[in-house]
């Protein structure tokens, strides 16, 4: 069992869906059907799930090469925002440019705000040993503050009719900012398109540089690398800015590709994000935390979040109940990886060097080697 | 007049910090001993989410306090089975096996609430409990002894979690297991049940901790946690993994929290700033963690899941 045990997680999570929905009263054959035909029927369903796919995708890719170097970035809510807010700053300021400059500076700009929230946490683990997850949870908690400031205050619209106190939100964003639809009809924008093209080169990076090999090195064990000669701490710590710098791009996707163009806050976060930061997690691990699956995982995850508000409206039963399936594939994923161990160890005991090959063969190794978790 | 104007203010934001320590503390508290213990729960914000929302809906039902909180103190040992079964167990990776349950009860929560209730109506919450004479006590009165029965409970904990850790021969077994299984293991303990009850004891008290933050709310919402459960988890790293330390987290978290509540009410905060303000308790907390991570030492096999002979 190696192969089949995420299609496996993705499957039981499901069923057990079948039973919440049966559960409260509602029919489950109507409920999937209708979530699959919401997803994927038809160009506009599809493009719909491209749309929700893309900042998935962004996200994922930034948790693998976090993940790669064995750093857990749960604050992608926050580089969303920040991302968000980098990138539509930019555009206001600079509204009398032509789309093939704005829009690749927007996108830059994104990145850039991302990069520099997901520096933080990883120069803080890097050089001052703070733990990572806990440092950027708490980053998100600072950057929906700032979100809602400045969204209410400095970059507020100013001309809207303002009777009952201002709503935080940015005004229309500049049309020469906006992401071109690629298919008409749609609401198919070039943002998917660069998704994907990041998720290529992301995997190069990865797997075809030397920068990629240190992350992964460092990943795997900590003193091995040093010993080797390799930056260690500057390449954990640059491995998060990366992972940031994708959130971030994919918060400015989620501005510029929006229907509003305008970012708004509800002075939540996951009222900008749509949780995007955590579902990406879930995104990277279905994807077994390559660049590449990960393409495929998030147009999959993507179909389930669109195709839930179709389940919704068919049964009734709320589309958070896509959120609860995504938290029991996390769970069996990581279960099944143990049992995945298990079964390996004992039935492959006499060549066990062969089943210790490439790291690239072995989705999950930098989380699980014991080695690897040891902090120095 | 002025002076017994900033009296009372002082009272209400130390009064009101500990209500609002209250939840924060309780799972902090479960979350130490499941931690010394060597496992890391981050899955305490979907525990209490979902602890929440049972305490409120039965709550609604039943108009049955008492109950109410007991169910959902039961919804957090529910939750600590499966935790357990699978960070100890199946010894899954428990960074991401946390993310997992947090999204369930995230998700979950909200599913309920929306099928279930829809829209959502106020329950009546406990009432202060005033301890006689020490709450006639001018001001320290007023802060202290004038607190829900919850409240008092997450403070009685302290040195009880303190006591059993540190004098007791099942906490003697807990930080073995923390630091090093696999001694413990060879003079007889039993490294994988110890586990099962710190985390049992643990998540059960995230229930808690759900039901106290939903009796100070009175309301249940969406998320109604808002991370305040890997605030909690961030507590434990912050009070270096003593109950006490942990308490003082707790209580400066809370104060500032209150202290901004109040302040921006008062305007003493002006308006614009005050999203600015209410990212204090953040930030201390991240200047917190630098420090503790220089000069404390987490325990020995925090994370790690332990393979017998591995």
């Amino acid at each position: 069992m190696s192969w089949f045990a995420l299609p496996l997680s993705l499957v039981v999570a499901l069923l057990l869906g079948a039973v919440m929905m049966l559960a409260l009263g509602a029919n489950p054959i109507t409920g999937y059907n209708a979530l699959i035909v919401g997803a994927f029927d038809g160009s506009y369903a599809l493009g719909s799930t491209a749309v929700k796919a893309a900042p998935l995708l962004l996200v994922a890719v930034g948790i693998c090469v976090a993940f790669r170097a064995n750093v857990f970035n749960i604050g992608g809510e926050g580089q969303l925002a920040m991302g968000g807010l980098a990138s539509s700053a930019t555009a206001l300021a600079l509204p009398n440019l032509p789309s093939i400059e704005l829009i690749p500076l927007v996108l830059l700009a994104g990145a850039a705000g991302g990069a520099a929230w997901g520096a933080i946490p990883g120069a803080f683990k890097a050089y001052f040993n703070v733990n990572e997850i806990l440092s950027t949870i708490m980053l998100n908690l600072v950057a929906v503050q700032v979100m809602n400031w400045l969204l209410a205050g400095p970059m507020v619209d100013k001309t809207q009719n303002s009777t009952y106190g201002l709503i935080p939100e940015t005004k229309l964003l500049p049309r020469t900012s906006w992401l071109p639809i690629l298919i008409p009809n749609t609401q198919l924008h070039l943002g998917v398109l660069i998704s994907v093209i990041v998720a290529g080169g992301v995997w190069v990076l990865l797997y075809r540089t030397s920068f990629g090999f240190r992350i992964q090195s460092v990943g795997l064990s900590r003193e091995a690398s040093r010993y080797a000669g390799m930056p260690v701490k500057r390449t954990m710590t640059l491995a998060m800015t990366i992972s940031g710098a994708m959130c971030g791009l994919a918060g400015a996707l989620l501005v510029f590709g929006s229907i509003s163009h305008r970012m708004v806050t509800d002075g939540s976060l996951t009222g900008f994000t749509g949780s995007d930061g955590f579902n990406g997690i879930v995104v990277a691990l279905f994807g077994a935390l390559n660049p590449l699956w990960t393409i495929i995982s998030a147009f999959l995850f993507g179909g389930l979040l669109v195709g839930g508000d179709a389940l919704q409206v068919a049964t009734g039963v709320p589309a958070d109940m896509v959120t609860a399936l995504e938290g029991l594939v996390v769970v069996f994923v990581v279960s099944l990886e143990y049992m995945r161990r298990r079964s390996r160890a004992t039935s492959t005991a006499p060549a066990r060097s062969k089943a210790r090959s490439a790291p690239s063969d072995e989705p999950l190794a930098p989380l699980v080697s014991a080695d690897a978790r040891s902090d120095p | 007049m002025s002076q017994f104007f900033t009296y009372a203010i002082l009272t209400a934001t130390v009064a009101s910090a500990l209500g609002v320590a209250a939840p924060f503390l309780l799972a902090a508290l479960g979350e130490t001993m499941g931690q010394r213990s060597g496992v890391i729960n981050l899955g305490v914000d979907g525990i209490m989410l979902l602890s929440a929302f049972s305490t409120y809906y039965t709550a609604l039902k039943t108009n049955n306090l008492f109950f109410a909180v007991l169910v959902g103190m039961a919804t957090g040992t529910v939750m600590g089975v499966i935790t357990a079964f699978i960070s100890v167990t199946l010894k899954a990776e428990q960074g991401i096996s946390g993310i997992g349950v947090y999204l369930f009860g995230l998700g979950f929560s909200d599913l309920m609430f929306i099928k279930l209730v829809g829209t959502p109506l106020p329950i009546n919450t406990l009432n202060p409990i005033n301890i006689p004479l020490l709450d006639r006590i001018p001001a320290v009165g007023g802060m202290f002894f004038k607190q829900t029965v919850l409240v008092y409970a997450a403070f009685l904990l302290v040195p009880v979690v303190t006591f059993v850790l540190n004098r007791t021969t099942f906490g003697m077994k807990i930080r073995a297991a923390g630091e090093n299984p696999a001694a413990a293991d060879s003079v007889g303990v039993n490294v994988a049940r110890i586990r099962w009850s710190t985390v049992l004891i643990g998540c059960t008290l995230a229930g808690l901790a759900g039901a106290a933050l939903l009796m100070y709310d009175g309301i249940f919402q969406e998320n109604l946690t808002q991370s305040e459960g890997f605030i909690a988890v961030a507590l434990v790293y912050f009070g270096a993994w003593r109950p006490t330390g942990v308490m003082g987290g707790s209580v400066l978290y809370g104060l500032a929290i209150a202290v901004v509540l109040e302040w921006k009410s008062l305007g003493i905060i002006p308006l614009s700033a005050s999203d600015l303000a209410a990212t204090a308790p953040a930030v201390i907390t991240i200047l917190a963690l630098l420090t503790v991570a220089r000069r404390f030492r987490q325990p020995a096999a925090l994370g790690k899941p332990y393979e017998r002979g591995g």
